[in-house]
C-alpha cells in the first residue's frame, strides 16, 4: 500500500512538471490560483494562537483553598470591625407606651427623652431613620426640576411637569423647590444633651459634610442672585415674574432660611436638603443628620447621660411609618452591617469546604484524565 | 434589415431592462421598513416604544426606541448595501454598448433600449444581451457556438442553428416571429416563423431551442451572429430563473421562538404579578397615597380599570428587556460572519478547479451540526463523474484494453471469467461497433485556436461534450483505432484503422433523455446505405432489439455493473429508404408542432429506435472520489445514516457502495426491488406485503436486542418501481401501513441504497424522511441537474462543484469542491457552529433574565411604583455595549475542542445530535441559573443596604447607587461566566471580554462625571465613583460575582471535557461497529479492485 503510494506522488510531481510549461506560465499559473485561493492566515483558518485554559484540580483545589482562606481573613476583619461599631438607636415615633418618645406625637412641640451612652470608639455620627417610608416610589422619585435645582432661575418660574402636583399652587403661582421630594422635607430638629453632675450641656453638632461632596459642590447650585432671598421671593429687581414664587406647602420657611447660623448653607444647597434629596433605596432608611463635632469631642462621644431634644413635626403614623434616631459611629468599612462579614465567612469557608471534598474525591478516585 | 410589420407587433413588450433590485432611491425607506416591521421580533419592540411614548412609562422612550433603531438601522444598511451592488450589477447590464441593424446602419444603443424584433449583431465573446433567434452566422453551416457557463454552468459549447432560409439574405428577410409565453425553462422553446418573400406564398419555419440564443450566454469560435429579439428584459429566460429560492429554517429558529414564547409568558406573568400586588397593596389604609406622595389631578380623575391597565403596561415596558432586541442582531452578524469561516477555509480549496467553497446562505450554519440523513447522490458525488473505458463486449466476446503499445493494434481479447472461448468477433462486427462509437454522440471536436499557450495534454485533447461518457467512449474507439475527426455541416469525418477518412452524412440526432435513456443517430454512408446507431441503458435497448442477441451481451453487462462499471448497450439498425423517408417526414413534422412537441417527437423516437441489431456493450469506469470511504466512513461514526439516491443500475450502485464502505462484508442487504418481487405463485402486491412484514421483523429485533458491539448491520436496496408501488398503493390505508413499514425499516439500516430513481423520486424519498417522526435533519449532497429536486427539499442543501455543470451549486445552501470536504464541513464546522449559537442562545436569554429579575424585585420593595432599579443608560446600553460584543466573539471563535479532534472522533458529532444543546433540559439549567444569579444580585446588595451607611464618612447611599452596585455585578458576573464557558482564549476573546469590562468602568465614569446638559435628571451624578470610594461595595461586589460564580466554577471542575479519548471508551456502547482504524485485511475485495490507488 505504502509503495504504491509512494509511487503514485512521484509520478505526480514529474507529471506536473512536464505539465507546466515555460516560467511565465507558471507565474500566471500561480497568479491567478493566489486570486482564488483563500488567505492562509491564522484568523481565517479559525487557527489563531488561544489559550486553552483547563480548570484541572491541580489549579481548583489550591485556588479555591487561597481564595477561601482569603474570604475567611477579610470576613473575619469584616465581623470584628463590625462588631465593634457601637450604634445606639432610639425609636421616637411616640405612637406606642413605653417607647422612648412615647408622647411626642401628641404633643408637637419640643419632646426629650434621655439614654446613656458608653465611650464612644471614635467620631459619632447622628442619623435619623423612617421606615415604610417609600423615598423610591417612582412617582415621587421623578418629582423635582433638575435643572431648577441647578439654579437656572428659567426653571423658578416654569417648574417642569414632572413637579405636579407641587409645581404650582392652587394659585398657580410656581412653587421653589417644585416636587414632592423637596416639599416632604424631614424637617424634625434635634438638639443632644450631655447631662453632666445634673446640668445639660449642649453637645454641638456639625452640619458639614453629611451630603456628598459633588451634590453640594455641583449638582445642585443656587442661582446667582445676591442676596440669595431675590431669587427665591420673585422680589427679583432683574427678572419679570408673572407670578410670585412661593415655598413648598409644607415647608415652615423660605428656602433662603433654611440654616440662620451660615448663609453659604442655604437655598439649594442646603445639606440637609440634599440629604433629603437623595432618594434612599428601600423603604426602611436611614439618612445623616449630624456629625457631632470633631474639634470639641475628637475621640468621640464621652460615656455619659445624654438627653435629646426633639422638635416634632415630622407625621408619619398615618401611614404606619416609624421614626427613629441612631447614634453609631462608622468604620473603614461604613456603618454597622454585619452581614458582609458574616457572607465572607459563609463563602470563604465554602470555598475551603469544596476544596477539601474535591481534594477527597480526587484522592481516592483520581479525575480520569489525569493519569 | 427587417422591417418590422406593425400588425403582427403588440405594443406591450417590456423594455431590456433587468431589475434585480429590490428598492429605489424613493421607495427605499418606506419599503425597507415595512419589510422590517412584518418581523414578529421588530414588531413587539416597535409596539413597546410606541408604549414608551403614549403612556406614563418608567423608562424613557430611548431605552427601547434607541436599541431598535440600531437593530433597524443596520439591518438597513445590510439590505440596502446589497440593493446597491445589485443596482450595480443591473446597471452594469443594462447600460451596456450592443449594436443594432437598423435601416442598413450599425447603431450602437445600450442594452436595455432593445426592443422585441430589433435585429442585434453579436460579436465572439460577448454576451447575448436578451434572448435571440440566430438568423444569420458568420460560420459557413449557419452555426454558431455558444457556452451557457454563467446560465447553468456547464461549460461546454453548444452549437445552435440559424433558421433555414434566412441565413442569406438577412438584408431583405421579412418575416413574423409567433411563439409561446415565456418561460422559464432553460431547453425548452417553442415557435415559428412565417418568412414572406416577394408575393410568394409565405414559408413556414419551427423555432426550437436550437435557434434561441439565450441571454447571458456567451458567443465562442464564431466571429458575429445577427439574431432578432424575441424576448426582452425581464420577459427572458435567464431573468425568469432568477427568482429566490424558498426560505429554509433552521432548527435553532425554531428553538429561540419556544423560548421566546417561554420568555413572553414570564414577562407577561410578571406584569400581572406586580400590577395585582400593586392594587391589593394600596388597598392598605394610607399606601395609596401618603401625604408625602399625593397624586396629581390628573391620575386622581382616571378610571381605575384605565389605571390598572395602564399600570399594566408600564410594568411590561419596564421588563420588556427581558426579550432581547440585540439577540437577532447577534445572531444575524454570527451567522453572517460565521458563514465566511466555511468560504476562507483552505481544507475546501480544491487546486484542480481553483475554487474554494461556497456559501450561498448563512441561515444553515448550525445545522450543519445536526444532520441525522444524508442523501447522496451516486454519480458525480461518491465517484468521480470521471470516466475511463475501461472493456467492451462485441457479440458476447469480451475485449479488454491493456496497453497499446504491447499489442499490435490495440486491441486484445482477454479471458474474462465468462467467457471461456478465446475468439474475437467477426471483423466486421468490430468495425461495426467501433463505427457505432465514433458516430453515435454530440461530442464536438475542440477547434484549436491561437490563443491557447498551453496545449491540453494528448489525453484531453480536443473533444466537448455535455456527458463525460460520451467522451470516453470516444477516446475509447480512439484507442482502438477509430479516430472521430469531427463535424462539419451535418457530415462526421472519422479515420478508421487504416487511415482512411470515412465521411458519413449525418441527419438526424435522436437526443438523449433520461425518460428513455438512450440517444440514436441516424446517418448515411457513403455507399448510400441508411444507418440507425443506438446507445443507451441495457434496460431500455434490451427491450429493443432482437431477443436471440440479448443473452450473450447480458452476462457481460452485469458481470461489468457488478464489478461498479457504467456499462451501455450498442445497437445499429439498416433502414430502408422508404422507413427512412417515413422517419424523416416523421420527425419534421413533429419538430413543427406547436404544441405537445415533446411527446409527438418522443412518439416518432420510439417508433424507430425498435427492432435493431444489439451489437455490444461498452463498460466506462467511474472512479471513487478522493476519501470517499473515508468520508462516508466518518459521516456514519458521526452517526449519520447514509442514503445513496441514485439513477444508476441496481448493480453498479451496489458495487459502488460496497467500494465506499457503506455496505461491509458482513452487511446483511434486504433487497426490495423488482426482482425480488417477481416470485412465482404470488401477486406483487402481495409479495411486497410480505417482505416488507419480513424485513420489519427482521431489523426491529437487531434494534431491540442487540445493541452491543456485535450489532448486525443491514443495508437496503430498493429500486424506483417498488418504492412508487410503495408510496403509491393502491389502497389509501395500505400506503400509510407501508409508508410507515418501509420508514421503519431504512431507519434500523445503517445503510439505504435506492437506485433507478428519478430526480423527482429522489425528492420524494428526502421529503419522506424530512417529515417522518422526530422530523430528522436531512442533507443532500449532489452535483448535476438531476439532484438540484433533493438539494432544494432537504434542509441542508449541499452542491459539489462537479462536471455536470453548475445547476447543483447555484441551487445548493452550501457548495463543496469535493466530497471529502464534506467530513469538516459536518464534522468540525457543523458541530462548531451549533456549539456556538446554541450558546449564544442560551446566554442571551440567561442575562437577560438575570438583568430584569432584580428590576422585577425591586418592585417589591417601592410599593410596585415602576420604579426601575438602574439608570436608563444602563437600560439601553447593556444589551448594545456591555456584554454583546464578548458572545460575538465567542460564537465566532470558540472551539470546545479543536478542530484536528472533532475530524479525528466522529462519535463527537452524536453528542450535539437531536438540538442537544437547545432542547428544554439546558434552557431550564440556563433559566435557573439566570434566576439564581438573580437572586444573588438583588439580594446581596439588600442586605448590604439593610445599613445604607457605606462610606467611612458616614454618608449614605440612595437608590441609584443600589443599581449601580446590582448592576456592576451584573455586568461582571455575567461577563465571567462567558469568560469561563470559553475554552478557546485568542487575543481578540481576551480583548473583547476585558475590553468590555474596561468599557462598562469607561463609560460608568464618563456618564456619572458629567451634568448632561441635554437630559432632565442627572440621576447618575458620581454614583459611580462615589460607589467606589466605598470598601464595602468593593467587597460586596467581589464576594457575589464570586458567590454567583461558584457553582458553575465547581460545575467545570466535576464536569470538564476529558481528554477525547476519554470519551470515546466512555461512549463505547454506542458507537458504530466500524472503528476509523479497521484492518487492512478486513476489506472486501470489490473495495481494493474499485478505490483510488
Amino acid at each position: 500500500m505504502l509503495l504504491k503510494l509512494g509511487g503514485h506522488c512521484s509520478f505526480q510531481d514529474f507529471s506536473e512538471e512536464s505539465c507546466h510549461g515555460p516560467g511565465s506560465d507558471e507565474m500566471v499559473q500561480e497568479e491567478n490560483e493566489f486570486t482564488n485561493r483563500p488567505d492562509n492566515t491564522a484568523f481565517t483558518q479559525q487557527r489563531l494562537p488561544a489559550w486553552q485554559p483547563i480548570l484541572s484540580a491541580g489549579i481548583v483545589i489550591p485556588g479555591f483553598v487561597l481564595i477561601g482562606l482569603a474570604f475567611i481573613g477579610v470576613g473575619v476583619a469584616l465581623f470584628v470591625t463590625s462588631r465593634s461599631i457601637q450604634v445606639l438607636e432610639r425609636d421616637y415615633t411616640g405612637d406606642e407606651s413605653g417607647t422612648p418618645c412615647a408622647s411626642c406625637a401628641n404633643s408637637n412641640v419640643q419632646n426629650s427623652f434621655g439614654f446613656c451612652f458608653p465611650q464612644s470608639q471614635g467620631p459619632v455620627f447622628f442619623y435619623y431613620g423612617l421606615s415604610n417610608y417609600f423615598q423610591n416610589y417612582r412617582r415621587y422619585g421623578t418629582s423635582k426640576d433638575d435643572n431648577q435645582l441647578y439654579g437656572v432661575l428659567k426653571y423658578f418660574t416654569s417648574p417642569s411637569d414632572n413637579c405636579a402636583p407641587y409645581a404650582y399652587n392652587s394659585n398657580n403661582q410656581p412653587i421653589v423647590p417644585c416636587g414632592s421630594i423637596a416639599n416632604s422635607m424631614f424637617n424634625d430638629t434635634f438638639k443632644l444633651y450631655q447631662t453632666v453632675n445634673g446640668t445639660r450641656q449642649e453637645v454641638s453638632l456639625d452640619g458639614k459634610g453629611i451630603a456628598w461632596w459633588t451634590d453640594y459642590n455641583i449638582k445642585y447650585r443656587n442661582p446667582t442672585n445676591n442676596p440669595l432671598k431675590d431669587a427665591f421671593n420673585g422680589s427679583n429687581s432683574g427678572l419679570f415674574y408673572r407670578n410670585f414664587l412661593i415655598n413648598p406647602i409644607y415647608w415652615s420657611k423660605p428656602a433662603y432660611e433654611l440654616d440662620t447660623s451660615d448663609p453659604s448653607n442655604n437655598g439649594f444647597v442646603n445639606q440637609d436638603f440634599l440629604v433629603w434629596m437623595r432618594r434612599a433605596a428601600l423603604p426602611d432608611f436611614r439618612k445623616l443628620y449630624r456629625r457631632i463635632s470633631q474639634d470639641k469631642y475628637p475621640d468621640g462621644l464621652p460615656a455619659g447621660n445624654y438627653s435629646l431634644e426633639i422638635t416634632y413635626n415630622y407625621r408619619v403614623y398615618r401611614f404606619s411609618g416609624k421614626k427613629k434616631v441612631v447614634f453609631s459611629n462608622v468604620s473603614w468599612m461604613g456603618g454597622k452591617n454585619e452581614f458582609l462579614g458574616i457572607a465572607y465567612l459563609v463563602v470563604g469557608s465554602m470555598c475551603v469546604f469544596m476544596s477539601i471534598v474535591m481534594l477527597i474525591v480526587y484522592a481516592k478516585f483520581k479525575f480520569p484524565d489525569e493519569e | 434589415p427587417c422591417p418590422a410589420n406593425e400588425v403582427f407587433i403588440p405594443p406591450k413588450f417590456c423594455d431590456n431592462r433587468i431589475v434585480s433590485s429590490k428598492y429605489t432611491v424613493w421607495n427605499f425607506l418606506p419599503k425597507n421598513l415595512f419589510e422590517q416591521f412584518r418581523r414578529i421580533a421588530n414588531f413587539y419592540f416597535l409596539i413597546i416604544f410606541l408604549v414608551q411614548v403614549i403612556v406614563d412609562t418608567p423608562t424613557s422612550p430611548v431605552t427601547s426606541g434607541l436599541p431598535l433603531f440600531f437593530v433597524i438601522t443596520v439591518t438597513a444598511i445590510k439590505q440596502g448595501y446589497e440593493d446597491w451592488l445589485r443596482h450595480k450589477a443591473d446597471n452594469e447590464v443594462n447600460k451596456y454598448r450592443v449594436t443594432v441593424l437598423e435601416d442598413g446602419r450599425r447603431i450602437r444603443k445600450e442594452s436595455e433600449k432593445i426592443k422585441v424584433g430589433d435585429v442585434l449583431e453579436v460579436e465572439e465573446n460577448e454576451t447575448f444581451p436578451c434572448d435571440l433567434i440566430l438568423l444569420q452566422s458568420s460560420r459557413d453551416d449557419g452555426t454558431c457556438f455558444v457556452t451557457t457557463a454563467s446560465l447553468d454552468g456547464e461549460s461546454n459549447h453548444k452549437t445552435h442553428y440559424t433558421v433555414p432560409d434566412t441565413e442569406s439574405d438577412v438584408e431583405s428577410l421579412n418575416a413574423t416571429i409567433e411563439c409561446e409565453q415565456p418561460q422559464p425553462d432553460l431547453y425548452k422553446f417553442v415557435g415559428r416563423m412565417h418568412i414572406y418573400k416577394n408575393n410568394e406564398e409565405p414559408v413556414l419555419r419551427s423555432l426550437g431551442p436550437e435557434n434561441l440564443l439565450l441571454k447571458g450566454a456567451t458567443l465562442k469560435n464564431t466571429q458575429r451572429i445577427c439574431g432578432v429579439a424575441v424576448y426582452t428584459g425581464m420577459e427572458t429566460k435567464m431573468a425568469l430563473n432568477y427568482q429566490g429560492k424558498s426560505q429554509k429554517r433552521s432548527v435553532v429558529e425554531k428553538s429561540i421562538n419556544a423560548f421566546l414564547l417561554v420568555y413572553l409568558c414570564i414577562l407577561v406573568s410578571k406584569a400581572l404579578v406586580c400590577t395585582t400586588l400593586k392594587y391589593v397593596w394600596q388597598s392598605k389604609p394610607g399606601q395609596d397615597e401618603p401625604w408625602y406622595n399625593e397624586k396629581t389631578k390628573k391620575e386622581k380623575e382616571t378610571n381605575l380599570y384605565l389605571n390598572m391597565f395602564t399600570d399594566f403596561l408600564s410594568f411590561m415596558v419596564l421588563f420588556n428587556f427581558i426579550i432581547p432586541v440585540s439577540m437577532y442582531v447577534t445572531v444575524e452578524m454570527q451567522k453572517f460572519l460565521g458563514s465566511f469561516f466555511i468560504s476562507w477555509d483552505k481544507d475546501f480549496f480544491d487546486s484542480e478547479i481553483k475554487e474554494g467553497a461556497l456559501v450561498n446562505t448563512s441561515d444553515l450554519n448550525e445545522e450543519l451540526g445536526q444532520v441525522e440523513y444524508v442523501f447522496t447522490d451516486k454519480t458525480g458525488t461518491l465517484t468521480q463523474n470521471n470516466m475511463e473505458f475501461i472493456e467492451c463486449c462485441i457479440d458476447g466476446h469480451q475485449y479488454k484494453y491493456r496497453d497499446a503499445s504491447s499489442e499490435v493494434d490495440g486491441f486484445c481479447v482477454t479471458d474474462g471469467p465468462v467467457n471461456r472461448l478465446q475468439q474475437k468477433a467477426g471483423r466486421e462486427r468490430e468495425e461495426l461497433f467501433l463505427r457505432a462509437l465514433c458516430l453515435c454522440h454530440t461530442v464536438q471536436v475542440k477547434e484549436s485556436t491561437e490563443q491557447e499557450v498551453v496545449p491540453p495534454p494528448e489525453e484531453q485533447r480536443g473533444f466537448i461534450a455535455s456527458s463525460p461518457d460520451e467522451i470516453a467512449l470516444v477516446k475509447g474507439a480512439m484507442r482502438y483505432g477509430f479516430t472521430f475527426l469531427g463535424l462539419e455541416s451535418k457530415t462526421m469525418k472519422l479515420l478508421n484503422r487504416n487511415n482512411d477518412v470515412e465521411i458519413y452524412d449525418l441527419l438526424h440526432v435522436l437526443n438523449f433523455d433520461p425518460v428513455r435513456r438512450r440517444m440514436s443517430v441516424i446517418v448515411r454512408s457513403k455507399s448510400g446505405d441508411t444507418l440507425l446507431f443506438c446507445k443507451g441503458a441495457d434496460s431500455s435497448i434490451f427491450p429493443r432489439v432482437r431477443q436471440e442477441e440479448v443473452e450473450r451481451i447480458r452476462m457481460h453487462v452485469e458481470r461489468n455493473a457488478k464489478e461498479g462499471y457504467r456499462t451501455l448497450c450498442v445497437a445499429y439498425k439498416y433502414l430502408s429508404e422508404e422507413e427512412y423517408v417515413q422517419v424523416d417526414s416523421g420527425l419534421r413534422e413533429a419538430r413543427l408542432a406547436l404544441q405537445d412537441r415533446e411527446q409527438k417527437l418522443m412518439a416518432v423516437y420510439n417508433q424507430v429506435e425498435t427492432g435493431m441489431n444489439l451489437i455490444g456493450a461498452t463498460a466506462v469506469e467511474d472512479r471513487l472520489q478522493e476519501e470517499a470511504a473515508a468520508t462516508m466512513e466518518a459521516l456514519q461514526g458521526a452517526g449519520m445514516k447514509i442514503w445513496v439516491l441514485t439513477g444508476d443500475k441496481m448493480e453498479t450502485a451496489k458495487s459502488t457502495c460496497y467500494a465506499c464502505r457503506l455496505f461491509q462484508r458482513n452487511t446483511e442487504l434486504l433487497e426490495l426491488t423488482v426482482r425480488t418481487l417477481e416470485f412465482i405463485g404470488k401477486r406483487r402486491e402481495d409479495q411486497l406485503h410480505d417482505l416488507l412484514l419480513e424485513y420489519h421483523k427482521k431489523t426491529n429485533l437487531s434494534s431491540l436486542y442487540c445493541r452491543s458491539w456485535s450489532t448486525q448491520d443491514y443495508g437496503f436496496i430498493v429500486d424506483g418501481a417498488t418504492l412508487s408501488m410503495v408510496l403509491n398503493s393502491s389502497s389509501e390505508n395500505n400506503t400509510n401501513n407501508y409508508k410507515n413499514l418501509f420508514l421503519q425499516i431504512c431507519q434500523n439500516c445503517t445503510t439505504v441504497l435506492c437506485c433507478r430513481m428519478a430526480p423527482l423520486q429522489k425528492a420524494q424519498i428526502v421529503k419522506m424522511v424530512k417529515n417522518s417522526k422526530g422530523s430528522p435533519i436531512t442533507l443532500s449532497v449532489g452535483d448535476g441537474a438531476n439532484d438540484v429536486s433533493m438539494i432544494l427539499e432537504a434542509h441542508v442543501g449541499i452542491g459539489i462543484k462537479g462536471k455536470e455543470g453548475r445547476q447543483a451549486v447555484r441551487n445548493s445552501d452550501y457548495a463543496i469542491p469535493k466530497l471529502k470536504h464534506l467530513k469538516k464541513l459536518l464534522l468540525a464546522h457543523g458541530h462548531l457552529y451549533y456549539v456556538r449559537i446554541a450558546h449564544l442562545v442560551q446566554y442571551f436569554f440567561y442575562k437577560n433574565l438575570c438583568f430584569i429579575l432584580p428590576q422585577f424585585l425591586y418592585q417589591f420593595f417601592c410599593g410596585y411604583s415602576q420604579q426601575p432599579l438602574y439608570d436608563a443608560a444602563y437600560l439601553t446600553m447593556y444589551n448594545i455595549c456591555f456584554t454583546s460584543m464578548p458572545i460575538l466573539a465567542y460564537s465566532l471563535l470558540e472551539q470546545h475542542i479543536s478542530i484536528e479532534i472533532l475530524l479525528d472522533n466522529a462519535t463527537l458529532y452524536r453528542e450535539i445530535g437531536k438540538n442537544a444543546m437547545l432542547r428544554w433540559g439546558p434552557f431550564l439549567y440556563w433559566t435557573l441559573l439566570g434566576v439564581f444569579h438573580g437572586l444573588v444580585f438583588f439580594f446581596g446588595v439588600w442586605f448590604l443596604f439593610s445599613n445604607p451607611a457605606l462610606q467611612d464618612n458616614g454618608q449614605v447611599f440612595g437608590n441609584w447607587s443600589y443599581g449601580t452596585i446590582v448592576f456592576t455585578i451584573l455586568v461582571f458576573t455575567v461577563t465571567l461566566k462567558l469568560a469561563l464557558d470559553t475554552r478557546h482564549w485568542t487575543w481578540i476573546n481576551h480583548f473583547v471580554i476585558w475590553g468590555s469590562l474596561a468599557f462598562y468602568v469607561f463609560f460608568s465614569f464618563f456618564w456619572g462625571g458629567v451634568i448632561w446638559p441635554f437630559m432632565s435628571q442627572q440621576r447618575l451624578y458620581f454614583v459611580f465613583a462615589n460607589m467606589l470610594s466605598s470598601v464595602s461595595a468593593w467587597l460586596v461586589i467581589i464576594m457575589l460575582i464570586l458567590l454567583s460564580l461558584l457553582p458553575e466554577i465547581l460545575y467545570v471542575v466535576l464536569h470538564k471535557p476529558r481528554a477525547p479519548h476519554a470519551r470515546q471508551s466512555s461512549t463505547g456502547g454506542l458507537q458504530s461497529p466500524r472503528s476509523s482504524a479497521r484492518p487492512l485485511l478486513m476489506r472486501t475485495f470489490s473495495d481494493e479492485s474499485n478505490t483510488v490507488i
